[in-house]
């Protein structure tokens, strides 16, 4: 396809859609009483970070952020709300929205706009540029746009990578001693 | 007589990309036609299911309804629409209001990225027999598909039923256990393709052979996980009467409880497309290559559109027939062969291929000859023996004959005897 005028207005509607979604569906996550409904606006969060990343050209990372989090770890949190059985509101006890939690809450949200305020101004002191041998937009032959991410991962970095997952490892199997119960019927 | 179309489409170049506008116009027509066609097959495989059922339990199965009872689908359709709606008092209402609808989403977007035809050299230029031409493809079908679950999962949640919660968490366990082995079976596809674009995996299947002949383990271990992430006899666990009543979907009625056996459907007929585009060379046509060389017609891409067709329906066949086959499993069964032997086999495939793959390279043959097709589906044919006669003897996922039970019939056939020899003795 060739490039028309009409590019950079897609780009822009779509920015701004999927970040208000995106906004809007964060603010109903924290202030659902219900866990479940909570967990589902989530999820929608994460569908419209996924968009975002389309929107960049990093298919993907989009990929990658649906499979592994609203398609894995939001089930698994699903999976353990729904055993805890926190599922009805009127269940639920007193939350932590008075008196000094009310005040932190506050004093954090100062915080983050400061923040955010801060790097707005903030004058950006250097040059954005992607290295010039190779970049991740652009597809190599051999392996499509996985190639570009796979290449540098699998040959440059691949001790990096193999104690990260070495390390993913230890934290699994950690988890699944410090887990089992001493006695009970599972208990070797 | 001249036929001036015909000349045209084989001049056109099908290197030269459609533009912009023939490309919306191409994506709405492909849609609108997708979506159609699937819907429509859908509907037919509910019929497709009950006649191949009596078929095969030796009955007439639905007759009444037009010819050969082929209009029985609109009349399930009518009856659903019209039937009684009813809101049990505890659910909670926007879940179990949007949970039909997300069991039977993820299933049909998958579609969007299964090329089903040859692609066609138009006069306006390429146009793909894809509707999005995605260059992650084949990680975009495994994103999807892990979100199947959360339709069966909330459905169970919100009904407020205890039988429709156990019928929920355990669909939801079932299908992350499987879509693991699922995802790690097509690691080897990947390997072989060196791609995750879907057209390029059935470009390296037409340039060698179908995956179904050259990565036959992994095929074995995507059909079973296949059956299980579908819900389908022998997984149908989540759904089990005997326990369950009717599992996550006890409390649904009318056109809302229909959506559940139509997003089954949907996901058998997309599990079928994921399993030609991977294994059996989608579009291909097999023994010639007449359907893989120029001129792109657009007959050549009708004709390679109906064997695509046709490798669908004989899946579908397959896993009905399965169904009417099979009795269910236990759920620690279920359980065991996915992560005890489905994940490890997956796991030691991986190794096994990737290590084929790079000794074959190494010794400079030609990924086309027939040399190294055999030297893979040797090693295939070496695998697949070692799984089915010495892994599985009674001990794994027989039901009937593991080895205590064989022990029990032992006991029992003693005590039968001893006792016809005390009757034939007071006779």
């Amino acid at each position: 396809m060739q490039p028309n005028a009409f590019e950079p207005l897609f780009y822009q509607f779509h920015f701004y859609l999927f970040s208000l979604i995106a906004i809007a569906s964060a603010v109903l996550f924290v202030t659902r009483k219900s866990p479940v409904a909570a967990a589902m606006w989530l999820v929608n969060v994460m569908f419209c970070l996924a968009a975002l990343y389309v929107l960049l050209d990093a298919q993907f990372v989009a990929a990658m952020q649906v499979l592994v989090y609203a398609g894995a770890i939001m089930v698994v949190f699903l999976f353990v709300v729904m055993l805890l059985n926190l599922g009805h509101p009127s269940e639920l006890g007193a939350d932590i929205r008075q008196g000094w939690g009310r005040l932190l809450a506050g004093f954090l949200a100062l915080v983050m706009v400061a923040e955010l305020f801060v790097l707005w101004r903030a004058p950006i002191r250097w040059q954005l540029t992607l290295p010039a041998a190779e970049t991740a937009s652009q597809p190599n032959a051999t392996g499509g746009v996985i190639g570009a991410i796979a290449g540098p991962m699998f040959k440059e970095y691949l001790l990096a990578f193999e104690l990260t997952s070495v390390l993913l490892l230890a934290a699994i199997i950690g988890a699944v001693v410090l887990g089992r119960k001493s006695g009970g019927a599972d208990a070797r | 007589m001249i036929l001036p179309t015909p000349m045209l489409l084989q001049v056109a170049d099908p290197t030269v990309a459609a533009s912009t506008g023939v490309f919306l116009i191409a994506t709405v027509v492909k849609m609108l036609a997708i979506f159609t066609l699937y819907m429509v097959g859908v509907a037919y495989t509910t019929l497709a299911e009950r006649k191949i059922s009596a078929w095969i339990q030796d009955r007439h199965g639905p007759n009444r309804v037009g010819p050969w009872g082929l209009l029985q689908v609109a009349a399930d359709g009518v009856k659903n629409i019209m039937k009684e709606e009813t809101f049990p008092g505890d659910v909670y209402k926007p879940l179990f209001l949007i949970a039909p609808a997300l069991a039977f989403v993820p299933a049909m977007i998958t579609w969007a990225v299964i090329p089903f035809a040859a692609p066609w050299g138009s006069p306006w230029g390429r146009i793909d027999m894809v509707v999005a031409d995605l260059p992650i493809g084949f990680l975009f079908t495994l994103a999807i598909s892990s979100l199947g679950v959360y339709g069966i999962t909330l459905a169970g949640w919100s009904s407020n039923n205890k039988y429709a919660l156990l019928g929920g968490l355990r669909a939801s366990a079932q299908m992350i256990s499987y879509e693991i082995a699922m995802g790690m079976s097509t690691v080897a596809v990947l390997l072989l393709s060196g791609n995750v674009h879907m057209s390029q995996i059935i470009d390296q299947q037409v340039a060698t052979n179908w995956n179904v002949i050259l990565l036959s383990v992994a095929f074995l271990l995507f059909l079973v996980s296949s059956f299980a992430e579908t819900n389908r006899v022998p997984f149908d666990l989540p759904e089990a009467e005997s326990e369950l009543i009717a599992g996550y979907h006890s409390e649904y009625s009318a056109m809302k409880f229909s959506m559940f056996p139509i997003a089954e459907y949907a996901n058998i007929i997309t599990a079928s497309g994921l399993m030609i585009t991977l294994f059996f060379g989608g579009w291909d046509i097999p023994f010639t290559s007449w359907d893989n060389v120029g001129p792109h017609t657009g007959l050549k891409s009708a004709i390679t559109f109906a064997f695509f067709l046709l490798k669908v329906v004989a899946f579908v066949f397959f896993f009905i027939w399965i169904r009417w086959t099979l009795p269910r499993f236990r759920y620690d069964q279920l359980m065991a062969l996915g992560w005890k032997i489905m994940l490890p086999i997956a796991l030691l495939y991986i190794v096994v291929i990737a290590s084929a793959i790079l000794a074959l390279d190494a010794t400079g043959l030609s990924r086309g000859t027939v040399a190294y097709q055999g030297a893979l589906f040797a090693v295939n044919l070496v695998l697949l023996v070692l799984i089915v006669f010495v892994l599985d003897r009674g001990r794994l996922i027989s039901p009937a004959y593991s080895r205590l039970e064989r022990e029990r019939v032992a006991r029992l056939r003693l005590m039968a005897q001893q006792s016809d020899l005390a009757t034939s003795r007071e006779s």
